[in-house]
């Protein structure tokens, strides 16, 4: 297996922009991880061959980085910072909240593979404590109400084949 | 005015809160947007370094750096072996992630074009023609946002070839990082911009000397390019005025944790913590215990101690640091030890690793506070921490294990007493030593 046409496209779209070749992984390997959800060793060894690197600098690469995930994630990724500020604003109880929801604890993933639970560090949204991120989205000044509703509607959206938490690819939406 | 300062205005935030603010339309109209950068195409690179200097603006990220003394260290022509001119690299730091701060978000979503435009008078100061733009991973949204802010600007001819006729090149790029803590270190986010592991560099080689792909590199803070503009058109004059000798300007101030009014304020630095905590609306739920002055790293200050001013002079005259301007606030319902634990148990995630001292220091700093609010410590901990402490600060090839002796050190300082008094109740379940020293510290770290 080769590397999706797409995503070699993208990449090559970029190349122009950086002095090296190495320069480019980051960006491949968040293509991968955006088209498949994660980064197996089968897309790390296609990466190499795209952009004539051995296997081991790309998995040095993806396994220093936390967003890459070196093994499948459920479909709605919700990652609760908690955080000194976030803590001191309940954070706990986010994550004690979502977990109880979910019947799953932290860095598990439910049994039907549409949710993972994690903790995540600073979101860098302190000011509107706690935070997390819904897949692309965050979600700030969170409280056990606000939570369940949107695990809630998460659900159902995905139910109905919905993309879930990247409202902020959406047009119109943003910017 | 509360702030008794007659010079202060806002420099960075003037219309934030106007609807369409983040757009380049209402930066041109509203904001004599790209007006500084026609000024400063007019001048000499010398020159816009010289009024950098003078204005006394130093790095917001973190270390306080003088700016202007940054830019001049840039090599004027720099040639390799065989005597071909080498490129100069610009890059902005935007790996926003110490704990309590979110200023860059903030000029991301609001005011993007006063960043750029920093930038583009940056890269002219330091003869640079491509800037990068380093983001962390998760800002999806601002990622979109500054693509569109520097899209616009291209198509004003703000960036690209021959810059409003002037015959001065300057491309921008933005570079996503994928979630690290430690590339928001120099070193470190250079590494990361070259598509490597984000680990710290030795130094010197200086950024100026070797930096991003091996050539001349200057890496600067969102906020410090934010503030470039405003003193190329005013002048350096008004805004060194604003701060004490030193501290030129304004700072962003994230303020968050228990106060009434958490968010980013825009101030000036002759005003002390208690009263930006009384602009912030005062302490939420208690009375005030301690504060972080300036991001996760800095050492934290006694409620007694708070009358402390947050210009960098004073705040490191008192044992802490201005760093990034994350103002965290703790009521007296706050356990320190829980508290300094949760900043420790992300210090033991995020550390490089590449220098023994800090990968194994946070792992056991971490462990030791976990065990004494499980009720496993001895009151020779506390000595032993800051003997593990000693043997971090100052050891390693990054500030990273200075960052994390910060809390540990001053919590165990300033609030001895509640350690020992949760050390004698036997955690904070008060069920006694429930494991042993030994056992705890079984099993290597991976």
């Amino acid at each position: 297996m080769a590397l999706p046409e797409k995503i070699k496209k993208t990449i090559d779209s970029i190349r122009h922009q950086f002095p090296t070749e190495q320069a480019l992984l980051l960006p491949a390997l968040h293509e991968v991880q955006n088209e498949f959800g994660w980064v197996s060793m089968e897309s790390m060894k296609d990466i190499g061959e795209f952009l004539n690197l051995p296997v081991s600098k790309v998995r040095e690469v993806a396994s220093f980085y936390t967003m890459y995930r070196l093994e499948p994630a459920g479909k709605v990724d919700i990652q609760i910072c908690t955080n000194i500020s976030c803590w001191l604003n309940g954070a706990d109880k986010m994550v004690e909240c979502a977990s109880r929801k979910l019947g799953i604890s932290v860095g598990e993933t439910t049994k039907d593979g549409n949710f993972t639970l994690s903790q995540v560090e600073c979101l860098a949204a302190c000011g509107t404590a706690p935070a997390m991120m819904l897949n692309e989205d965050y979600y700030e000044n969170l409280t056990e109400e606000s939570l369940t509703q949107l695990l809630d509607k998460a659900k159902a959206d995905l139910l109905a084949g919905k993309e879930v938490g990247k409202e902020t690819r959406k047009d119109g939406v943003w910017p | 005015m509360m702030y008794n300062n007659e010079h202060f205005e806002p420099v960075i935030t003037p219309n934030v809160t106007k609807p369409g603010c983040e757009t380049l339309d209402f930066y041109l109209q509203n904001e004599n947007g790209y007006k500084a950068l026609e000024k400063t195409l007019k001048m000499k690179p010398a020159e816009v370094v010289d009024e950098v200097k003078k204005s006394n603006l130093r790095g917001r990220g973190g270390a306080g750096f003088p700016t202007g003394m940054k830019w001049s260290f840039m090599p004027a022509n720099p040639v390799d072996e065989k005597g071909n001119p080498k490129p100069k690299y610009l890059v902005c730091n935007a790996d926003e992630g110490e704990p309590g701060t979110f200023k860059d978000r903030l000029i991301f979503t609001k005011t993007p074009h006063r960043m750029i435009e920093g930038m583009i008078i940056g890269g002219f100061a330091i003869g640079s023609n491509k800037g990068f733009v380093y983001i962390r991973g998760e800002w999806h949204k601002e990622i979109r946002l500054m693509q569109k802010a520097i899209d616009d600007a291209y198509a004003k001819g703000f960036l690209g070839k021959n810059i409003l006729g002037s015959g001065f090149d300057f491309d921008l790029v933005i570079y996503k990082g994928a979630g690290a803590y430690i590339c928001g270190e120099e070193t470190a986010l250079l590494n990361s911009l070259e598509g490597k592991r984000g680990e710290p560099r030795l130094k010197p080689p200086f950024p100026a000397q070797v930096g991003a792909y091996g050539m001349p590199s200057c890496v600067n803070n969102v906020e410090t390019f934010a503030a470039v503009p405003y003193i190329i058109s005013k002048g350096w004059e008004k805004y060194a005025k604003m701060g004490p000798e030193r501290s030129g300007g304004t700072r962003l101030i994230c303020v968050s944790g228990h106060v009434n009014k958490p968010g980013v304020y825009e101030l000036p630095m002759n005003l002390s913590i208690n009263d930006i905590i009384d602009l912030a609306g005062g302490v939420k739920g208690g009375k005030l215990k301690a504060v972080i002055p300036g991001g996760a790293s800095a050492p934290m200050l006694r409620a007694d101690e708070c009358h402390c001013l947050t210009d960098y002079d004073s705040l490191a005259k008192a044992g802490t640091m201005a760093g990034s301007g994350g103002l965290i606030v703790m009521n007296d319902s706050v356990n320190i030890v829980e508290a300094t634990y949760t900043l420790l148990k992300f210090y033991e995630h995020e550390s490089c690793g590449q220098c023994s001292q800090c990968r194994e220091g946070s792992h056991w700093l971490a462990r030791m506070f976990k065990r004494i609010l499980d009720g496993g410590g001895t009151q020779d901990d506390l000595d032993y921490i800051a003997k593990i402490c000693s043997n971090m600060a100052g050891q390693t090839i990054c500030a990273f294990a200075d960052a994390v002796t910060g809390p540990a050190l001053s919590s165990v300082r300033k609030f001895r007493g509640e350690f020992e008094e949760l050390i004698m109740r036997g955690g904070l379940k008060g069920v006694g030593r429930v494991e042993s020293f030994s056992h705890k510290l079984e099993g290597a770290h991976v």
